[in-house]
């Protein structure tokens, strides 16, 4: 009689396991900065209550940590990169696939590439002994904003990128056979097609440029208690603070910082989620047709 | 002068109106972004390189094996212990993102497919890798460095937290890229679901995962602020990897730009700088060599 | 006379070779005219023992019934073809028989499906054992992207073989047997991808009968095939005959009636109240009879090309 019973394949069921257990360090790693994170904020919490988010005065030897400042300053900031990035990603990214003679193709891609690539901290040391010093820019929002700017550009750009590509020739064409120029097709097929995506891209930058620490932290002046919409004016972020007042500081300074860090965290999760629930959903529409 | 054409044949000559003005404008703002984009990058190298590539290269090998100099005011190289320390701490994230990323995500992949399980855990990854890296930081901080002090092994736990996102979402990409059929002709041979993984999906996938991996090394390499809270700031070579502090490229490159004002570290911290372009530069280079060689074409 | 045929083949007996003429006259084992029938016709197929013994079989995926109502016996060494229309269940059934369902979420196979007696869903039965005994060689040839040699190593690697020499040997007869080593023995360490398309069907059929299976499942081996590859491995399937059992799922009608000696026709029924295809056997016989004087009208409509 046939047999078809087998052996009994303990490895097989053991490397299911191995790997069930991997993907769920993820939960763990996430679950422990949650609870970590949220259980050392407590004390300063404790302390200040709401105060903590909208007081802008922040004293570590008087234990008073009003946050808002900072607050303030990381979406200040953003703001600024975001409005120096976002015409300059789209011009980029459009001439990139609707403009650029198929040669030059690669190598701007390339460019894009290398510029993601730099480390973040080298940006930094550019922004504050070049910009600030050398170009007299000083360390403000503005410097901040700049080097920000340049930093989320790539992320920007290589999102857009795709997310325009997606665009039917159909439609293209059918403008361009109504006699349209370039430009009146990219508005009228290309931008209408491509807008969630895109959206969605330049929230993806937001987010990275909020939670961007060490370009900030060396080249936005690091002032206190400054809200002010003047962007020449020297200021400071979250990340910013926290990098810069670590060192010395104290038990309650120390869980200020980290609420300060649960904060940001929060802020960007918020932000990237919906940035990428944009980004999925008009990618799906438009391969959806 | 418009020449006139004989009767009959219709005129299809370029005529200059405010329209195709508009477009050549707007293509000209176009390649002026792209311009815009150049400048920057080109600046930045430029510095680093100008300003750096004196006190790297003068008394080669000097800067990359001698010892900072604990006076920052003492002019002259070197940033070897950070350059050992970069080694370090990311080969050994390395070592523990890779692994982990590239199992999860063949969990993911193989056996989660649409199941609650697998959603979540995707779900959470893409979390996770909008984390903010000082947030990785006083993570570890609190988790390790609390209990066991400043080490490399602080800093690699660290940037594996930051890694490990990056390399599930690219590795599960490239298995996606690993046609079904493949699978079915390794089960009609009677090979089980592990066997199948091990020697024919992920073999396949190999190239696909080890640029993908690179890439996040690349990134890894580069971060600054997880570090801050995990390694120090030692000035002496380090080569242990659970004990004592250690240091890095880029903290060094943080903190010689903040803290001191003398020229000297300054120097050093362009060299770091320099430094540790080329070797981000370098990885992200062989990233690339190998998926136009290697990868699965889609 | 019936039974006691069934009972000869299930217990695997070189079984009496049935004169059509002797039964002939006999009612159908099953009246009803959809169900799998030996008609007595005339001496024609010497019968072999069963390997495969359908019994309503049926196939979901999830809430949609792909195929139902079965029923028909594969026998030994013996070319058996499915063919009809697409969509009608020919290769649903076909991956049924070497549990290829186990991979596809949501599929449920129901009814009953004995090999050599032993009911292949069974609650004891591993499916990498009936895969090791019943192997399959696809639509579209898919050689790992390996070298020629690790390609049909990789079956009985698995099975545990690690001798070079012997694995050596494997490799040379199975290449041989798949009439493909004369043209690669001095490449066996390139890529198997760098075979033409039928250079590489072959290097499958090869890597299938390299672990030495009990039966040969194929797939509409040849449709992605031109002409020439077609007949050679047509000419390769006749040679394998002798060692194994071959079940074969095609599109091309003239293919099967070149090849197979006992033939199905499978069709596609429309449920009219909720508009699903399910596949259904129509009818089941010998080649010869199928394409000369098929029972079913259908069956005729299909050969003569009034439809599908």
């Amino acid at each position: 009689m046939i047999d078809l019973r087998g052996k009994v394949q303990h490895a097989d069921t053991a490397f299911r396991w191995i790997a069930l257990a991997a993907a769920a360090t993820v939960l763990v790693v996430l679950g422990l900065i949650a609870f970590t994170m949220t259980d050392r904020s407590l004390p300063v919490l404790e302390r200040m209550g709401l105060r903590f988010f909208t007081s802008s005065r922040w004293s570590a030897p008087e234990g008073e940590f009003g946050a808002a400042a900072f607050i303030f300053g990381t979406l200040y900031t953003a703001t600024i990169a975001v409005v120096i990035a976002v015409p300059v990603s789209l011009g980029v990214a459009l001439f990139i696939t609707q403009a650029a003679p198929p040669w030059l193709k690669k190598p701007m891609v390339y460019m894009i590439d290398l510029l993601a690539v730099v480390p973040s901290v080298v940006f930094g040391l550019w922004g504050a002994f070049v910009l600030s010093q050398h170009f007299g820019l000083g360390r403000s929002f503005l410097t901040a904003g700049i080097i920000l700017a340049i930093m989320i550009i790539p992320i920007i750009t290589s999102l857009a990128r795709e997310v325009i590509e997606t665009t039917p020739n159909t439609d293209k064409e059918a403008a361009l056979a109504l006699g349209a120029t370039r430009w009146e097709m990219i508005r009228a097929a290309v931008l209408p097609h491509s807008k969630g995506g895109i959206v969605g891209a330049v929230m993806l930058g937001l987010g990275r440029a909020m939670g961007e620490t060490i370009a900030a932290a060396l080249v936005i002046g690091s002032a206190l208690g400054q809200i002010s919409a003047n962007p020449f004016k020297p200021g400071n972020s979250m990340p910013a603070v926290i990098a810069n007042e670590w060192g010395e500081a104290d038990e309650l300074h120390k869980s200020a910082l980290i609420a300060l860090a649960v904060t940001l965290f929060v802020i960007t999760i918020v932000v990237n989620l919906a940035a990428t629930a944009i980004v999925q959903r008009s990618m799906r529409r438009s391969r959806g047709g | 002068m418009i020449a006139t054409l004989p009767p009959g044949v219709p005129d299809l000559r370029a005529r200059p109106s405010w329209r195709s003005k508009k477009s050549r404008l707007m293509t000209l703002l176009m390649a002026a972004a792209v311009v815009a984009v150049a400048i920057p990058l080109v600046a930045v190298l430029y510095s680093v390189i100008e300003h750096g590539a004196a006190i790297v290269f003068r008394a080669f090998p000097d800067f990359f094996t001698k010892e900072i100099p604990v006076v920052s005011r003492r002019a002259g190289p070197g940033m070897g212990p950070a350059i050992l320390g970069t080694l370090l701490v990311t080969g050994t994230a390395t070592l523990i993102a890779v692994p982990l990323g590239v199992l999860g995500a063949v969990f993911l992949h193989e056996y989660g497919g649409h199941g609650a399980f697998a959603r979540v855990v995707r779900f959470m990854a893409t979390v996770m890798t909008g984390v903010p890296s000082i947030v990785m930081g006083l993570f570890v901080y609190l988790t390790w460095t609390l209990h066991f002090g400043y080490s490399a092994f602080g800093g690699a736990l660290a940037l594996a937290c930051l890694m490990l996102p990056v390399v599930i979402g690219s590795t599960e990409q490239m298995l996606r890229l690993v046609p079904a059929h493949m699978r079915e002709a390794a089960y009609a041979l009677g090979a089980t679901k592990s066997r199948t993984i091990l020697t024919v999906v992920l073999p396949a996938a190999l190239p696909g995962i080890v640029s993908g991996s690179l890439l996040a090394v690349a990134r890894a390499a580069g971060e600054t602020a997880p570090l801050l809270f995990a390694v120090g700031a030692a000035t002496a070579y380090n080569p242990h990897l659970f004990t004592e502090a250690n240091t890095a490229l880029s903290v060094q490159i943080f903190g010689n730009a903040t803290s001191t004002a003398f020229v000297a570290a300054h120097d050093r911290a362009w060299g770091a700088a320099l430094t540790l372009v080329m070797l981000t530069f370098l990885l992200t280079l062989t990233a690339r060599v190998f998926t136009a060689r290697f990868a699965l074409k889609k | 006379m019936d039974i006691a045929i069934s009972r000869a083949s299930r217990v695997g007996l070189r079984a009496v070779s049935i004169e059509r003429a002797e039964a002939g006259g006999a009612a159908a084992e099953d009246p009803e005219a959809k169900s799998s029938v030996h008609r007595r016709h005339g001496p024609t197929l010497a019968d072999t023992p069963v390997v495969f013994d359908l019994e309503q079989l049926s196939v979901h995926y999830g809430a949609f019934q792909a195929v139902h109502n079965v029923t028909l016996k594969v026998h030994k060494n013996q070319i058996t073809a499915f063919i009809g229309p697409s969509g009608c269940g020919k290769t649903t059934v076909l991956r049924c028989f070497n549990r290829m369902h186990d991979v596809t979420p949501g599929a449920r196979v129901a009814g009953k499906l004995h090999y050599h007696g032993v009911e292949l869903y069974g609650p004891d039965v591993a499916p990498t054992e009936v895969r090791r005994r019943i192997g399959m060689v696809f639509q579209k040839p898919n050689p790992f992207p390996k070298s020629i040699y690790d390609n049909i190593a990789f079956g009985p690697r698995v099975n545990g073989e690690r001798d070079k020499r012997q694995l050596d040997g494997i490799v040379e007869r199975s290449l041989r047997a798949a009439a493909l080593w004369d043209e690669v023995k001095d490449r066996l360490r390139l890529s198997a991808l760098g075979l033409s398309g039928g250079q590489q069907q072959r290097l499958c059929i090869a890597r299938t009968i390299a672990v030495e299976p009990d039966v040969v499942l194929m797939d509409e081996p040849c449709s992605a095939l031109d002409p020439i590859a077609t007949a050679r491995i047509e000419e390769l399937m006749r040679e394998l005959k002798s060692r194994f059992t071959i079940v074969i799922v095609t599109h091309n009608m003239q293919q099967a009636a070149r090849v197979s000696d006992r033939t199905a026709f499978f069709t596609a029924e429309v449920d009219s109240k909720t508009d699903q295809r399910t596949g259904t056997l129509v009818e089941y016989d010998t080649t010869a009879k199928i394409f000369s004087n098929p029972a079913d009208e259908r069956t005729e409509n299909y050969i003569t090309g009034r439809f599908g």
